[in-house]
């Protein structure tokens, strides 16, 4: 080595001041800052609660089995809301659950590699989409579309069950279904990809190894090990289909009546606080939309903390080491 | 539990220019992680300017030793010690003393080298000093030419100073990092397994850095390799199942060990 | 097994190929039809006029969106100032400190919290500040949009901040440097990158938001003067203009429509891009 400078080591990086004081002030920041959620779940809770206070007080149990509101009369039932509110949901459960388990399937399995990850962004992008503009293109392209051509085919040749079996005005429970599907698909394909990315290659071996064909592997080694966190996914996008306002408002019809037939206008909990929060003119009729706040709060709540639950229980077995 | 035979501590000598005092005296060193017990009452003593070195077989504790004598084992959420370190006289767990002082004092370079990779290699070598308060341009640029050459790396990097860190190649990160840990001017460097992630060509110029350093430095080198240590150590502990079995001068455990498992695993018997 | 049941198996696995590539293919045409629409009735819209007029009153053809982008851009940036700093550091408390249970439940509050539906937040504000304000403000409409940015925020950041390696933790408290110190100019300043990407991406979801500024911010046809006054905003505009009869509205729906999505697109497809980067850095 050439030559080194002697340097007597003395410790002459002295205490820039004590760090004890810094330290402590941002564990403490950084902890009232994380503490914030707490304070926020109170805060809604509160707030929603506080709210409906005075509709509560009035009919109490019996408005989630009332049929009537009527803001004129200060009669206030929400069944027809929660009604349209689990139909469209679960219309766009069914539509939207095979087809993005279907595509996540693809994406992870049996897409070409060129193709995987291009296609991915695009759905991911998909999610990103705002509801109210998916709504605008609603109103005008996909309601008269449905009108003109997919509600009169169903009905010629369902038109039997009286699901299909009514008058077509375009909006209605079905386009609202439909588009809360269109919602959904992305965060459930989304999530049904994660899911399936994280089956340990070691299943699908053995499959292969077995004799399997492509689809075989599939369907034995991978979506049967995924089977839990898939139906977490789908949870999850339920959450997703009962919050959903924008777009299913201008496409539902808003309607409050509880019919048979799916081609008849709807309304959902959602969308009832949308359209009629800022013309409540009476204490009463502005508590019964808290109450309605409170339901859906509490039904989104639930729905959602089950998907997390089954979701983050699902990486247990797979990904834990060998010991 | 074993107990050293030679360099008994003498009362504690804080002048660091006296060739054998003892930089850091350590006394019944237990350390535990939750329920395991880790470090058993380990007392040995350091010799200042001069270069220790630690080996024994996977597991027997030689890291944890090494961390505690920077307090850096606490990092670890259920870490807990007994028994006493004294830096140069100074007691490095009193209740009084923050680790932050400590490890200013007692640097340390890792196996794996890690120079923060948002920085330049000048801004590498002074993060130290700056993220400590040091504003003073001139003696920022005087230390990091200071802290380089001592590591063996100026002329390779003078011109290039403002190049990301990064761009450096694995050998020339870890003298880097050794820099880095000289330039806020430690008494104690400790190397955790410094060259074990290096080829054989990059090993030998850190070896020959460890042996200029020795003459201002007191080094404690944790190593797997035990011809590394027979190269370059003048004293050499041998630890093992966390217990300290034998530590003497390093010629002394390579050609006559006084334990037979101190024997069994220099002479590759087990390991 | 016979070769005739291993043509039923082979046949089955290339039919179901179709079928998933037909699903990914129906999955990917409703964002290609809005963009289709969105071009095809808007983009004539999009002029100047656009960009730089009020909205004329109502029945009158003609006027722009130009006080509710102005709007946007403010709520946004009161969104920001909410919920960045609560957002970062309480993700940085999540990554550096705190212990598993406390975390834990920390973790679930956010996720319960980035499942409440948006009109819900909507109500929550508005007896929160509306009421007691006596006013529709845009202090209001910017709350709401922060307070659901929180959530998200948090968790990315601790996401980003997971994923620098303790080796440089451990190397910069070996210097002797303070934890606090080595958090945000070492630790936090690796990470910038990804920490920046998730504000931008809570910033992008927040933008399109409709349902919770109908009774926060309420919307309004002229320039914005007060922040206790209410405000336009883009999503506002375009629902507004969307269930109301006019074409002329309508047609201007559709470009307010097209210049949000570009706006939260280019966000979405620009931060993807910066991480892309990183990917090929750490190698």
């Amino acid at each position: 080595m050439n030559g080194l400078p002697a340097m007597q080591p003395t410790a002459t990086v002295r205490a820039h001041g004590s760090s004890r004081f810094g330290d402590r002030a941002f564990k403490w920041l950084t902890l009232l800052m994380a503490l914030s959620v707490f304070a926020l779940i109170v805060l809604i809770g509160y707030e929603l609660a506080d709210g409906s206070r005075l509709a509560l007080h009035k009919f109490g149990w019996h408005f989630l089995a009332g049929t009537d509101w009527d803001p004129v009369n200060e009669v206030f039932g929400a069944l027809p809301f929660i009604f349209g509110t689990i139909v469209s949901s679960a219309i766009g459960l069914i539509i939207a659950v095979p087809i993005s388990i279907a595509t996540a399937v693809y994406l992870t399995e049996l897409a070409p590699l060129w193709l995987r990850q291009p296609l991915t962004m695009f759905i991911e992008l998909l999610a990103a989409v705002p509801s109210v503009i998916l709504g605008l293109w609603g109103i005008f392209v996909m309601v008269p579309w449905l009108r003109e051509y997919l509600f009169p085919c169903l009905q010629k040749t369902f038109g039997f069950l009286p699901l299909f079996n009514g008058p077509i005005y375009g909006v209605s429970i079905l386009a609202g279904g439909i588009i809360i599907a269109i919602m959904i698909v992305p965060i459930i394909t989304s999530v049904s990809r994660e899911i399936l990315r994280s089956v340990p290659g070691l299943q699908r071996e053995a499959a292969y190894a077995l004799g399997a064909t492509r689809w075989e592997v599939t369907r034995i080694a991978v979506l049967s090990y995924a089977k839990k966190g898939l139906f977490g996914a789908v949870i999850l996008g339920l959450g997703r289909a009962l919050g959903e306002t924008m777009a299913v408002t201008m496409v539902i019809g808003n309607t409050p009546q509880i019919v048979k037939s799916l081609f008849a206008p709807g309304y959902t909990l959602a969308s009832v606080i949308a359209n009629e929060f800022t013309e409540a003119t009476t204490d009463m009729y502005l508590s019964a939309l808290f109450e309605i706040g409170l339901v859906l709060l509490g039904v989104t709540v639930l729905v959602n903390a089950l998907a997390q639950l089954l979701l983050k229980t699902f990486a247990g077995p797979g990904v834990k080491p060998q010991q | 539990m074993a107990d050293n035979t030679t360099t008994r501590p003498t009362a504690a000598a804080p002048s660091p220019s006296a060739a054998n005092a003892m930089a850091l005296n350590v006394r019944n060193l237990s350390v535990f992680f939750g329920e395991n017990h880790v470090l058993k009452s380990v007392s040995l003593n350091i010799a200042a300017r001069a270069v220790t070195a630690i080996i024994g077989p996977s597991g027997c504790g030689k890291s944890t030793f090494l961390r505690a004598l920077n307090r850096m084992h606490e990092l670890v959420p259920e870490a807990r010690m007994t028994g006493d370190i004294r830096l140069f006289g100074d007691d490095i767990y009193a209740p009084s003393v923050e680790s932050v002082l400590v490890r200013r004092r007692v640097g340390m370079v890792f196996q794996k080298s890690n120079p923060f990779p948002t920085m330049s290699i000048a801004e590498n070598v002074t993060v130290g000093l700056r993220l400590n308060g040091a504003r003073d341009r001139k003696l920022l640029a005087e230390r990091t030419e200071q802290s380089l050459r001592m590591a063996a790396l100026w002329d390779e990097v003078k011109d290039r100073l403002h190049a990301p860190a990064i761009s450096l190649s694995g050998g020339q990160q870890q003298r880097l990092c050794i820099a880095r840990a000289l330039a806020v001017q430690p008494e104690v460097l400790l190397m955790d397994e410094p060259a074990s992630a290096l080829d054989p060509l990059a090993t030998a110029k850190i070896e020959d850095l460890i042996l200029e350093l020795k003459k201002d430095y007191t080094i404690v080198i944790v190593t797997h390799n035990m011809q590394q240590a027979a190269r370059i150590s003048d004293f050499t502990a041998f630890f093992y199942l966390g217990e300290l079995v034998e530590f003497d001068v390093t010629t002394k455990i390579f050609t006559s060990p006084a334990k037979k498992q101190t024997e069994d695993y220099v002479t590759g018997r087990f390991g | 097994m016979t070769a005739a049941n291993h043509h039923w198996r082979n046949f089955k696995s290339r039919l179901m190929q179709v079928v998933t590539f037909l699903c990914a293919i129906l999955v990917v045409t409703p964002l290609v039809l809005v963009f289709y629409h969105l071009v095809k009735e808007g983009f004539s819209s999009i002029n100047w006029a656009f960009f730089t007029q009020l909205p004329k009153p109502v029945g009158e053809t003609g006027g722009g969106m130009a006080n509710a982008i102005v709007g946007t851009f403010i709520l946004l940036g009161q969104a920001a100032v909410l919920g960045v700093p609560i957002g970062v550091l309480g993700g940085v408390f999540l990554s550096e400190y705190g212990g598993t249970k406390l975390n834990w439940a920390i973790r679930f509050a956010a996720d319960i919290l980035n499942g409440v539906p948006s009109i819900t937040w909507g109500i929550v504000v508005y007896a929160l500040m509306v009421v007691p304000m006596h006013t529709f403000s845009a202090l209001a409409g910017g709350v709401v949009l922060g307070m659901m940015m929180i959530p998200l925020v948090m968790r990315t950041t601790e996401e980003v901040l997971q994923l620098v390696p303790g080796g440089y933790r451990e190397a910069a408290l070996a210097l002797g440097i303070a934890k606090w110190r080595t958090i945000v100019q070492i630790v936090m300043r690796t990470a910038l990158k990804g920490i920046v990407t998730g504000v931008l991406l809570a910033l992008a979801r927040v933008a399109g938001e409709t349902a919770p500024l109908l009774f926060t911010a309420l919307g309004n046809r002229f320039w914005p003067h007060s922040l206790t006054e209410p405000i336009a905003a883009m999503p506002l505009q375009i629902f507004a203009y969307a269930i109301g009869p006019y074409n002329d509205q309508h047609r201007q729906a559709w470009a307010g429509a097209l210049v949000l999505l570009l706006l939260v697109l280019s966000i979405n497809i620009g931060v993807r891009f910066l991480t892309r980067d990183r990917f090929q850095r750490n190698v």
